[in-house]
């Protein structure tokens, strides 16, 4: 079993369509283990009291948002190398989802540096990385949704996926130089390693994995859906022929 | 790659070309400012090399369509894709076109409009430094933006919000210059950075931007 | 419901937004999926239903 195999649209129809119920079976109750153990049953932190309950939604939605844009890439470059349509798709299909998970992630921080730092917004160097990598999904999203031909538009988001990858990345370091130059010292770390004990561990990570096969439902969810719509697509401009 | 060269050149210059209108565009940018902030000298000195970094590069997105489009839509562009001059030679002469008549007369006037925004003495010569070395991967990087929408009939709004982001790097550097000049630190590491960038944009982007133009072409 | 102290609001508002924008997701995907499915069965019946003879041809090859 490769994924070249799934190059064919039709068998990753089949594979997608018995995967799927268990993938979303496990989402669902992965989030809502780890979200009501996280909600109820864990105790208040002695600095952030109970605010701390947003980490549940705010560390997973972070990961899931950059390691998306991550999956993208490598999909992209995929199809580039390889001419692997289905791949393609599920990069197209992943962009939304990422596009949403940044703003779940940015919305969760923002309402809890409110209490813990005294705003709503602080241009901490992660904050504007994750402001940023909004808009490179944003780009991405407009440009797909912009060009007429599939395959064209298949290879120049390609292209701006391998770009937009690389001046994340520069933006990320430039970021961090630009704040420590304005104001030394910038006193508020999200450093999780620091912070989380077992007690919040283990719900935390219930809901990361959660969040992980969330992804994973509808990105197959959104993937059968492309490839419907291109089958579509393909059958009205016979119609039209005809 | 002279003759194409000289050409574009001439096309910016004659009327109709837009040469002058990004260097308005930027001049009516710094007015607009204070407008919106207030005439107090002190607040426009601390914001200046912001604005005017932001402006430039405003006024350089401004002028990106011209870059490639007209070439596409009067066919010219596929002359060049099957002309013996590699596509990627096209596109740095595209660029450095584009650089030649709006990043270098942006980095040029300036000092000139920082005055309106009373910029501290050190700033002067380094707000230029800044801008004629940043203005070229603003140039490279709004060419490969053009290189992506060419074959779009509404491109214009979708480049800038591709190309934007791009620029994220470019200004952090290029302000920060301008930033620590005025309070006479030291410049060497976002100097240096700033010159990477361009070197770097100008070292890779020409192969991204070709690729995207054959895609267009195709 | 667990006591959240002071911070109640904020800890609420976190989960309503976030829990908000995953259901729009949610459905937005359902929704399209849907609808494509829908459109692409009504596209494929109509085809079937024109030209039965030569499309179980092509079907076949």
């Amino acid at each position: 079993m490769s994924i070249w195999e799934y190059a064919n649209p039709a068998r990753f129809m089949r594979f997608s369509r018995t995967v799927l119920p268990w993938v979303s079976a496990a989402a669902a109750l992965l989030i809502l283990v780890g979200l009501i153990w996280g909600f109820f049953f864990t105790p208040d932190d002695f600095r952030q009291g109970s605010t701390v309950k947003i980490i549940y939604l705010h560390v997973p939605s972070a990961t899931m948002a950059i390691n998306i844009w991550v999956m993208m890439l490598v999909t992209s470059m995929i199809w580039v190398v390889r001419r692997h349509h289905v791949s393609v798709l599920a990069a197209k299909a992943a962009a939304p989802i990422g596009a949403t998970m940044t703003l779940i992630a940015l919305a969760t921080g923002a309402i809890w540096g409110q209490p813990m730092w005294g705003t709503y917004w602080e241009w901490d160097p992660r904050l504007t990385a994750f402001l940023i990598l909004f808009l490179f999904y944003l780009g991405y999203m407009a440009l797909w949704a912009a060009i007429e031909d599939p395959d064209v538009a298949a290879d120049l988001t390609s292209i701006l996926c391998l770009v937009g990858s690389v001046f994340a990345v520069i933006s990320r370091y430039a970021i961090n130089f630009w704040n420590q130059g304005l104001h030394q010292g910038a006193s508020l770390s999200l450093d999780q390693e620091e912070n989380v004990s077992d007690v919040f561990w283990q719900p935390l990570v219930l809901s990361l994995v959660g969040f992980g096969f969330l992804f994973l439902t509808l990105v197959l969810l959104r993937t059968r859906t492309e490839i419907r719509a291109r089958r579509l697509a393909a059958l009205k401009q016979r119609e039209r022929v005809s | 790659m002279w003759a194409l060269l000289i050409r574009d050149l001439t096309l910016a210059v004659r009327a109709g070309g837009g040469f002058g209108l990004s260097l308005a565009f930027f001049l009516i940018v710094v007015v607009l400012v204070p407008f919106g902030v207030g005439p107090q000298s002190d607040v426009l000195a601390r914001i200046a090399p912001g604005i005017l970094w932001v402006g430039a590069l405003l006024a350089c997105l401004l002028s990106l369509d011209r870059v490639f489009h007209l070439d596409f839509e009067d066919g010219s562009l596929d002359l060049l894709a099957t002309s013996p001059l590699p596509l990627e030679g096209v596109v740095v002469i595209k660029a450095l076109a584009h650089w030649l008549t709006t990043g270098l007369p942006l980095a040029l006037i300036a000092p000139a409009l920082a005055v309106l925004l009373n910029l501290p003495g050190p700033g002067y010569l380094w707000l230029f430094v800044s801008l004629a070395l940043g203005t070229p991967a603003l140039s490279m990087i709004g060419a490969f933006g053009a290189g992506l929408t060419v074959g779009l009939k509404r491109g214009g709004l979708l480049l800038s919000l591709l190309v934007l982001p791009l620029y994220v790097p470019t200004l952090i550097f290029g302000a920060e210059i301008v930033r620590r000049a005025v309070d006479a630190q030291a410049i060497g590491t976002p100097l240096a950075m700033l010159a990477g960038l361009t070197l770097a944009a100008w070292a890779c982007l020409p192969f991204a931007t070709a690729a995207a133009i054959r895609i267009n072409l195709r | 419901m667990p006591d959240l102290g002071k911070y109640a609001v904020e800890v609420l508002s976190a989960y309503a937004v976030s829990l908000s924008l995953l259901a729009l997701l949610i459905g937005t995907t359902l929704h399209r999926s849907r609808s494509v499915r829908r459109a692409l069965k009504q596209v494929e019946a109509r085809r079937d239903d024109q030209k039965p003879a030569a499309d179980k041809a092509t079907k076949d090859a």
